[in-house]
Formats: structure tokens, C-alpha cells, sequence
């Protein structure tokens, strides 16, 4: 029994991790791959939790919009859509900016982001939340098996999107998007459009980050506007990802993995904290992750695992 | 090929380039030379696309660029190297190159992500020319080091490989010749002259050792504080005394000397 326990704390690690993931390499795309500071990661990550919760709860009670019982994958499909939509709206007011501008701007918008979803009941429900989000396969197993058919379920969608991102990092795209990253300014004069790069760029991390939160609000199969918070979101997924090795798709997943353990291990430490301490736990938690990502940084300056140049094919000759 | 007509460029109070007209022949060679400050660089940038003129406009080819994007220009053939070097520091000397070099196909995210067979063979081709293109600039043992660790000549030298990959019809070249040995500049302006006499490539080409200028342009123009001072042949404009005067200032350097 407590083998057990241990083994299912560990699935539900597993399930977490892999949503971190997700996240991660959407963030490597936009700011390892393509030097874009997106701080708003939480705004994208909701749109795409609401958008996937509205199109498959079972039932609305008539108090906001939703309860068309559509299947998981639409859900998903939906949430890339509509954070991809986001993504391209912000991208076309925000990516002429530079890059901390450009992160004030995303922080701005998820601000925005959040601020309607707290607000517009007819839409979220507000603070009540969105209830009975299905899972995909749901009814096939139950219990704590289900958890494991959804950690399943999470880890393949992990690996398409490993796939995905390794062959973009891998491709002549990638490479001029590494280039516009390293020098605007070079990247126009061999003939570049840098907009246009920016812009898939924006789009495809944001679809992706949408996706990584309506997996986030199957899992909870509830979600409220908690979801929109941007410590455990956008602060996150940019530790794990300088941990981890910014422009490396493999480490934006050993990062996700890393930190995901590290912050729940900080868990134990702070549960055992006293009373008044005990509240402000989140606070010591992100001090700590703060400091070891210090740590990391000194040591492995370009993270654990750098960023490569991608062999190529017919190199060997 | 490019026409200049009355293009300024002020920055603030500064009049960088003040009312030039000129134009720059196509299948030619063309110097462009002037004391320090006196406006070749912004030129260059207005040509090229990073700056926008503050008024005039620029003709290449009959097709007005003066608003035009600057990755649209390089579209149309015009390629140019950086007075400082710009190169990309995190990618290899290789890919430096390669980037330059790849188009449509290579650079669709869709092929990226779904049918990279349909950018192999263009990769394939870009990779050998960029191969070439080292071996020829003697950066061959460097392909696989990061750009940004290469020393201040060898990064111009990755300047002008990169213009070269682009297959261009033009090249502006910014002060190619500065920091680079001897040797190896003699095979650069060989292989200017080459190009040249071979595809048509046209140059024009900022440079302050006015030997190297004379040995590879019969068009020299020379700008002083933002103008034209005058156009000719090495000889001719060095006989000039308006250059004499901008270049010494009116012998002030002959007296001290
Ligand atoms: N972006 C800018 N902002 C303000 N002033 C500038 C800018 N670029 C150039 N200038 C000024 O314009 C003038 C001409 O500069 P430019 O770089 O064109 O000279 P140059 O002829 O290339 O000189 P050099 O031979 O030293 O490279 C200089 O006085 C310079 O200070
Ligand atoms: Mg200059």
C-alpha cells in the first residue's frame, strides 16, 4: 500500500511534468530559438485552459457559456486556436518591440488576460469556476488508473511535440530564426522578414502554451481563475528553462523535469515549517528555486544541457 | 543600376549626407572614398535599407526602394557587409554562411516541421557553396566554431562570405580591406575582379587605402562632410584639390609635419 502511494505520487508528478514540458519547449521556441521575452506564458496557458474547458464540460447550468460536451481533442484543438489567435494579436502589436519591451508588453497582456477571466461570468463562470472538464478516454478505466492512462495520454503529447520542436530547431527555419535572435539587423540584410519570422514564432509558442493549459484543466477537471497565476506559470517554466539550457529542446524537458522536482520537494521543507512561516510558503519556495537557479547558472552557464548546432545530414562525406 | 537623387539624411542637427545625387553603374567597380565622418557609411545605409533618407529618393534598377524593406532589397540582388561586423554569435561560421544562402523553401516553417524533403536539395547546394566559400576565405578550420568567438578580421571576412552566399547582382562592401592581412587581401580583390569580369557582379566599395581603391576601380567618388566632393579616376581625384583640401586640410598637416 504505501509502495503504491509512492508510485502514484510519482504518476501525478509525471502528469505535471510532462504539462511543464509542453510549456517549456513552447517558451524555447519564442525566447531560445527566436529571442523573444515572453513574460505573459500564464495569459497564453489560461486562454487555452478556458477556451478547452468551455467547448467539453458536460454542462454550463446556463450560468456562462460552455457545455457543449465536445470530445477532448477538439478541446485541445480549440485551445491551440484560441491562444494561437491571442498569441498572433499580441504579436502583431508587440514583436516590432525589443525584447524588454517586449516583455513588459506580455506581462501587461496577461494581466488583461487574467482580469477577464476574473470578470466575465457570462464567459468563465468568474471566480466560481468551470466544473466536469473531461479527460480524453475517460470511462475506460477508473480510479487511480485513469491517472495513469492520463499520464500516458500527456507524455505522447510530450514526445509530438519533442518531435516538432526538435525538426523546427533542426531545419533551415530554424536556423535563420536562430539568426534573426542573434542579429536583426544581419538577418534583414540577407534577406530575412523578420516580422513575418516573429510572428509564426509567437504563434506557434502560444498555440502550444494553450494546449499545455487545457491538459492542465483536464487533469484538475476544474478550473478557476487560480489557474491564471503567473508564480507557478510564467515564473516557473522561465526557471526551468534556463536550467534546463535555453535553445535546447532536450533541455527545455530535462529543466521542466529538474525544477518540477525540485519545487515539489520544497514542499516537504516548507509543510514542516512553523505556523506564520507556513503561510508565506510560496514565497520561501520561489526563494529557494531562486537561489538554486543561481546555483545552476554559475556553474552551467547556458544551462545543463547548451544549445547545439544541428548536425546536418550530408555532412559526413 | 542605383540611382541616388538628392537624398539627406539628417540626424538632429547633424547633416550625415546633404543633398546627394549620383548614381552607380551596373558591371562595375565603383570606389567610394572620403575622410572619416564624411557620410559613406549612412549612404550605404540608406542604400541598403537601415536608415530611411530623411528626403530624396533611391531608384534600383527603375523600381523606386526608398521606403522598401530592407529584406526586400536583398530579394532584389542587393547584398552589402557591415562596417563593424554583425555576424550571428550564437550560430556557427557555417551556418552563418548556410543562412544567407537558403530561400523560399528553407525558410517555410511548414516544410520545417512536415516535408523536409522539399528543402534538401537546397540545402545540399548551400552547404557545398558555403563549404567553397570558407575554403576560399581560409575560414575552413573555423566552420564548426561559434561566430561570435572569431577575431575582429575574421569576422569581416564571414561578412563578406555571407554577402557572396546570397548570389546577389550587387554588393555594397563597407572597409572589407580594414584588419585584414595582406596576402589574403590581394586574393580578395582578385576574386572581386573576378567576380566581376565572370557574372557581371557589380561593387561598390568603401575602402581608405587608396592603392587598393586604384587597383581595382576606374569610378572613384569622393565624399566630404555629406557631399560629393568630385568623381573620376584615382588619378583624377587625387589630383583634385578640393580632396587634397578634405583629405589634409588644406595642408595644415604638411606645415605641422
Ligand atoms: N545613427 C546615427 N546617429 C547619429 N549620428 C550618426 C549616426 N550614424 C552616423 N552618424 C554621424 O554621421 C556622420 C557620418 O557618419 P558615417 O558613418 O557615414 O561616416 P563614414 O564616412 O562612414 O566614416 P568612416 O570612414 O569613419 O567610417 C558622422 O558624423 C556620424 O557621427
Ligand atoms: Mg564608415
Amino acid at each position: 500500500m504505501e509502495l503504491s502511494g509512492l508510485a502514484f505520487y510519482f504518476v501525478g508528478f509525471l502528469i505535471a511534468g510532462g504539462i511543464y514540458a509542453i510549456l517549456c519547449l513552447a517558451l524555447n521556441i519564442q525566447w531560445g530559438m527566436g529571442g523573444l521575452f515572453n513574460a505573459g506564458i500564464a495569459g497564453f496557458f489560461a486562454v487555452g485552459a478556458y477556451a478547452s474547458a468551455i467547448v467539453t464540460a458536460a454542462s454550463s447550468n446556463g450560468k456562462h457559456l460552455g457545455g457543449f460536451a465536445l470530445p477532448v481533442p477538439l478541446g485541445l484543438l480549440a485551445a491551440a486556436l484560441v491562444a494561437g489567435i491571442t498569441g498572433w494579436a499580441v504579436a502583431k502589436v508587440c514583436v516590432r518591440l525589443k525584447s524588454d519591451y517586449l516583455a513588459m508588453a506580455s506581462i501587461g497582456i496577461a494581466e488583461i488576460l487574467r482580469l477577464v477571466i476574473v470578470n466575465e461570468q457570462w464567459l468563465t463562470n468568474g471566480s466560481l469556476g468551470i466544473a466536469n472538464i473531461p479527460r480524453p478516454f475517460e470511462g475506460l478505466v477508473r480510479g487511480r488508473e485513469a491517472d495513469l492512462l492520463f499520464m500516458a495520454v500527456i507524455w505522447l503529447i510530450v514526445i509530438a511535440v519533442y518531435v516538432l520542436c526538435a525538426r523546427l530547431n533542426n531545419s533551415p527555419w530554424g536556423r535563420t530564426l536562430r539568426a534573426i535572435r542573434d542579429n536583426e539587423d544581419s538577418a534583414r540584410a540577407v534577406g530575412k522578414d523578420v516580422e513575418w519570422f516573429r510572428l509564426q514564432t509567437f504563434v506557434i509558442g502560444a498555440a502550444l502554451m494553450g494546449i499545455a493549459g487545457a491538459l492542465s484543466a483536464s487533469y484538475f477537471k476544474f478550473l478557476s481563475p487560480a489557474a491564471t497565476e503567473p508564480l507557478l506559470v510564467t515564473f516557473l517554466v522561465w526557471v526551468m528553462l534556463m536550467a534546463g539550457g535555453s535553445g535546447n529542446p532536450k533541455g527545455a524537458i530535462a529543466g521542466a523535469l529538474l525544477i518540477w522536482g525540485i519545487w515539489s520537494a520544497t514542499e516537504i521543507f516548507t509543510n514542516r515549517l512553523p505556523g506564520e512561516w507556513a503561510t508565506r510558503s510560496s514565497y520561501v519556495r520561489m526563494l529557494l528555486v531562486g537561489l538554486l537557479l543561481q546555483f545552476v547558472l554559475q556553474r552551467y552557464r547556458q544551462g545543463l544541457i547548451p544549445e547545439k548546432s544541428p548536425k546536418l545530414e550530408f555532412e559526413r562525406k | 543600376m542605383i540611382t541616388l537623387d538628392r537624398v539627406s539624411m539628417r540626424f538632429g542637427g547633424l547633416v550625415a549626407v546633404d543633398d546627394v545625387s549620383l548614381e552607380i553603374h551596373g558591371g562595375r567597380i565603383t570606389g567610394l572614398i572620403g575622410p572619416n565622418g564624411a557620410g559613406k557609411t549612412t549612404l550605404f545605409n540608406m542604400i541598403a535599407g537601415r536608415l530611411l533618407p530623411s528626403s530624396g529618393h533611391i531608384v534600383l534598377e527603375g523600381r523606386d526602394i526608398t521606403k522598401l524593406p530592407v529584406h526586400e532589397r536583398s530579394h532584389m540582388g542587393l547584398a552589402r557587409t557591415f562596417q563593424i561586423p554583425q555576424e550571428f554569435g550564437r550560430l556557427t561560421v557555417l551556418e552563418n554562411l548556410m543562412v544567407a544562402g537558403n530561400g523560399e523553401k528553407g525558410d517555410s516553417v511548414f516544410n520545417a516541421a512536415f516535408r523536409h524533403r522539399n528543402y534538401r536539395a537546397e540545402e545540399e547546394e548551400i552547404y557545398h557553396r558555403a563549404r567553397e566559400t570558407l575554403d576560399f576565405l581560409e575560414l575552413q578550420k573555423l566552420s564548426e566554431a561559434k561566430a561570435g568567438t572569431l577575431s575582429g578580421g575574421q569576422k569581416k571576412l564571414l561578412e563578406l562570405g555571407r554577402a557572396l552566399m546570397g548570389n546577389p547582382r550587387i554588393i555594397l562592401l563597407d572597409e572589407i580591406g580594414a584588419g585584414i592581412n595582406r596576402t589574403l587581401l590581394v586574393r580578395i580583390a582578385e576574386m572581386i575582379a573576378r567576380l566581376n569580369v565572370e557574372r557581371g557582379l557589380s561593387f561598390c566599395l568603401i575602402e581608405h587605402d587608396l592603392a587598393y581603391v586604384q587597383r581595382l576601380c576606374s569610378d572613384v567618388i569622393v565624399m566630404a562632410e555629406g557631399r560629393v566632393l568630385t568623381r573620376g579616376t584615382v588619378e583624377e581625384v587625387r589630383r583634385d584639390e578640393r580632396v587634397i583640401e578634405a583629405y589634409f586640410g588644406g595642408g595644415k598637416y604638411e606645415e605641422r609635419a
